[in-house]
């Protein structure tokens, strides 16, 4: 094995000499980093006492593991794949090699069985094999569950590339309804179907709309334009105090207000433009996230207009384009209009059009925009500003519609944001929030639609997610709470996918006219802009 | 200057200056470019060709003099006065750069649309008709394809034209430019070496491209290699230090031993001798391969080059650009008039005389 892989390193030493030279370092290494964090434990005594805790056995576990792993992975691990591929170029299997080892027709067939037997007997499962055995089957059920869909996308593949935007649409028109009518079923009745969509619609499906509309609009200044802005979050505080307060004080409709906020956002947005335009890259981004801060400062400060950090309550809720409520002491409430039971689960899915409706609407304005002139320019402005001066742009004009609209878009989420809280406070436009923002443009693919949509849904979605851990609690002890360390899984996540893609899930580029056929450009040759 | 001759200029540079703290990168310039000519800006490395540029363009405000555009119709602006983006837009100039400066993450055909953002936004309604469908902006973004086409073919470019332009090899991304600038519809077009780098060949192809493009524009170019500039231009300004030191046809040009001086420098003991040779090929052979042809990175800056200490404290009186020392130019002059006469004789009459070998490559009239 070890002859058909001869590479330079092997002709030295055989894989299992080097493999026990790697693992002494690895071990080495991993002793040194983990000594303090796992061999010491400062911990409190009976008397309140600090003291210090050693834990020898566990740090010379993890060290141990460490040296195997490196061990095996060097000596069988490393000629293992690299024979694969060998064999993989005779076969003529290279380009999809390892995923069409991976799902294969057998495996599918058990991990669908597995999946239908395990639904079969869930409610008898703890009774059966004991509570601790049936959380670990429940992540073995979901487990099954990804594989057997990965294998479907996988055997799709070609189909959904292809049709990825229509199916992705189609997908989120057909979402709450699903999830309802398959609740139902589980339920046995449509009002417990209802009632359990309440967190799958609204705590997945709006939450994670809400961002990919956030993400879409500061992917027009960020993505686009090429100017770092760490402040955008101050756009969507302008659009949710705006509907909150105009709302709660004059009572002006939803409808008027969705508008109006994203005129104020807008508005806001050239006031942000104007100071930054000769600013470029790191005072770009300083200049804005202060900018961020300052409109969190004044909702916190002016309690006269917006209540300081207590916040503005009462925010009323949107109504069917005036024609019915969500209120059910309301006379026009839905339920009575359409004669149907009385349920919180109308409004949330409701809510979810709204803001899938919004959401499309700025990828619609953005597609659009990106075919017409202002469009190319912002994305020449962010190739070459210096070319696009002597091209006769404008780049101060460019650069303030971008920001404003970048900003509106950000306006309307703030206004569909205060619309489904009933409650806005400055604790909700924090520093943390463009971060995310900014993570999940740049995660996605800077200027790409699809890409953001499926960063948004990783990042989103996964952190809520990682909420439902509870199997963990059966490897790691009663006391643990897997809440905590939610937050460390996604930074790790985000580490890996960014060394895997550091241009994001959806690197490449859409030019926005072709002479004879469309061709991706390739993220080599985009550059992200110097703000 | 004449009434005629204030027509025939498309391009007016009187008293031009430009100071950079104490460092005179541009002292008191003055020519003008004729319209339907190309006229070429040649000099030394740090001799100011690309600062001149870029108080055209308007990268640069000028710390003095005027810089007039006359335009086709009768109008005339001073660029001067003008901000940046407006020069390309009203005034009708535009320009390329030494460096490439491409929108390299974009296909060849966005570069040319880019370009015509101006008559775009128009269409469109400033976006905002264009958003909803309303308006010409259909047909007018179908004109602007169609131009981007025939600026393509032109530049024998069309086969890749859905390809980003960072994908094009460099002579094909020195004419993408040429065509981008080009598509602006510009009155007078301005090149900054656009043959630096090119093989022989692609050298050629863009000698042909400047030929056709003269046609219907003015071409203003900076450029090193002498076989471009001797071929295909019909005016030279010579420029050493900031200052014009030679200014006429290229015939006469390349003789004036102020120029060779310039470019060879008089502190050979062979000065003499080379200038007794002026006009022959050999010379020119030298020109070529002068210092100049080996510009380093980021030469935009190249005023930087010129001996800058020498600049500072000599501009009591009259302006002073650089010292007696840094300007081979000056050298010559000053042997001239110091040195007896009969070298110098010797050099400047074989100009006047129109020596029969003094015409072995720029065949042009």
């Amino acid at each position: 094995m070890a002859v058909s892989v001869s590479s330079e390193r092997d002709t030295v030493a055989s894989p299992v000499q080097r493999a026990f030279r790697e693992a002494l370092y690895a071990g080495a290494i991993s002793l040194g980093l983990f000594i303090l964090f796992i061999g010491l434990k400062t911990d409190q005594n009976i008397s309140n006492q600090l003291i210090l805790a050693q834990r020898w056995g566990l740090l010379i576990t993890v060290v141990v593991l460490t040296m195997l792993g490196r061990f095996f992975y060097i000596a069988y691990g490393q000629p293992f794949m690299a024979n694969q591929k060998i064999a993989d170029v005779a076969t003529g299997l290279l380009p999809a090699s390892v995923a069409s080892r991976f799902f294969q027709l057998p495996a599918f067939i058990v991990a669908v069985v597995l999946a239908v037997i395990l639904v079969a007997f869930s409610s008898a499962l703890p009774a059966l094999v004991g509570p601790d055995l049936a959380g670990y089957l429940q992540f073995l059920r979901a487990l099954a569950v990804i594989y057997a869909l990965a294998c479907v996308i996988f055997y799709f593949r070609a189909f959904i590339h292809a049709n990825f935007t229509k199916l992705g649409i189609a997908a989120l028109v057909l979402y709450p309804i699903l999830v309802v009518v398959v609740l139902s079923v589980y339920a046995w009745s449509i009002m417990g179907g209802l009632q359990g969509s309440l967190k799958w619609v609204d705590n997945y499906g709006i939450q994670i709309l809400i961002y990919v509309m956030l993400a879409w609009g500061l992917n027009i200044v960020v993505g686009l334009a090429g100017l770092l802005d760490l402040g955008y979050v101050a756009f969507y505080a302008v659009g949710a105090y705006a509907y909150a307060l105009l709302g709660s004080h004059y009572g002006l409709s939803f409808w008027i207000l969705l508008p109006a906020a994203g005129a104020m956002a807008a508005f806001w947005g050239v006031l942000l433009g104007f100071p930054v335009l000769r600013l470029r890259g790191d005072y770009l981004a300083i200049v804005t996230l202060a900018f961020g801060e300052i409109i969190r400062l004044v909702l916190i400060n002016w309690r006269d207009v917006t209540n300081g950090s207590a916040g503005v309550s009462g925010i009323p809720k949107v109504t069917f384009f005036g024609l019915m409520t969500f209120n059910s002491s309301d006379p026009n409430y839905i339920g009575k209009v359409l004669d149907i039971a009385q349920s919180s689960a109308y409004y949330k899915i409701f809510l979810y059009y709204l803001i899938l409706a919004l959401a499309l609407l700025t990828a619609f304005v953005t597609t659009r925009l990106r075919r017409m002139p202002v469009g190319r320019a912002w994305e020449a402005l962010r190739e070459d500003e210096i070319a696009c001066r002597s091209l006769g742009i404008n780049t101060t004009t460019t650069k303030l519609t971008a920001f404003a609209t970048g900003a509106m878009f950000g306006g309307f989420a703030g206004a569909f944001f205060a619309a489904r809280q009933g409650f806005v406070s400055p604790e909700s436009f924090v520093f943390l929030e463009s971060a995310i923002i900014l993570a999940i443009v740049v995660l996605g693919g800077m200027g790409s639609l699809v890409g953001i949509a499926v960063a948004a849904l990783v990042m989103i979605g996964g952190t809520e997610a990682l909420r439902e851990l509870d199997f963990l609690k059966s490897i790691f002890g009663k006391d643990f709470t897997p809440e905590l360390y939610r937050m460390l899984l996604f930074g790790m996540a985000m580490v890996i996918v960014m060394l895997w893609k550091p241009r994001g899930f959806v690197g490449s580029r859409e030019p926005t006219a072709f002479l004879r056929e469309r061709k991706a450009v390739s993220s080599s040759f985009t550059k992200e802009g110097h703000g | 200057m004449s009434a005629n001759s204030m027509k025939d200029a498309i391009l007016q540079v009187e008293h031009l200056s430009m100071k950079f703290g104490g460092l005179v990168a541009i002292g008191d310039l003055s020519f003008q470019a004729k319209r339907g000519e190309i006229t070429a800006l040649i000099g030394p490395n740090g001799a100011g060709k690309t600062t001149v540029f870029n108080c055209i363009t308007g990268f640069y405000k000028p710390s003095e003099g005027m810089i007039t555009l006359n335009g086709a119709d009768g109008s005339s602006f001073l660029l001067e006065r003008l901000p940046n983006h407006e020069i390309p837009a009203r005034a009708k100039v535009a320009r390329t750069f030494q460096n490439i400066r491409l929108f390299s993450g974009m296909t060849l055909l966005e570069n040319l649309l880019v370009a015509q953002h101006n008559k775009l936004m128009k269409a469109s309604g400033y976006t905002i008709l264009g958003l909803f469908g309303i308006g010409g902006y259909r047909r007018a973004s179908a004109e602007s394809v169609e131009l981007a086409k025939h600026w393509l073919e032109k530049a024998d470019l069309v086969d890749r034209a859905d390809d980003p332009a960072g994908d094009l090899p460099y002579g094909a991304q020195r004419r993408l430019e040429i065509a981008r600038a080009m598509c602006t519809g510009p009155e007078l077009l301005c090149l900054d070496e656009p043959a630096a780098g090119l093989n022989p060949k692609e050298s050629a192809a863009l000698n042909s491209l400047l030929m056709d493009i003269k046609s219907s524009t003015s071409i203003l170019l900076i450029e090193h290699d002498m076989s471009v500039v001797m071929q295909i231009s019909d005016h030279v300004v010579v420029l050493e230090y900031g200052r014009k030191i030679s200014d006429g046809s290229p015939q006469s040009v390349r003789t004036d031993p102020r120029v060779i001086a310039a470019y060879l420098g008089v502190d050979d003991e062979e000065v003499e001798t080379v200038l007794t040779e002026v006009g022959d090929e050999d010379v020119i052979e030298q020109l070529d391969i002068g210092p100049d042809s080996a510009h380093g990175p980021g030469t935009s800056s190249s005023y930087l080059a010129g001996p800058v200490s020498d600049t500072i404290g000599h501009s009591e009186g009259e302006r002073v650009t650089v010292s007696k020392g840094a300007s081979k130019a000056a050298q010559f002059d000053a042997r001239v008039s110091a040195a007896p006469r009969k070298p110098t004789e010797r050099a400047t009459a074989k100009p006047a005389g129109k020596s029969p070998t003094s015409k072995p490559r720029g065949g042009r009239k």
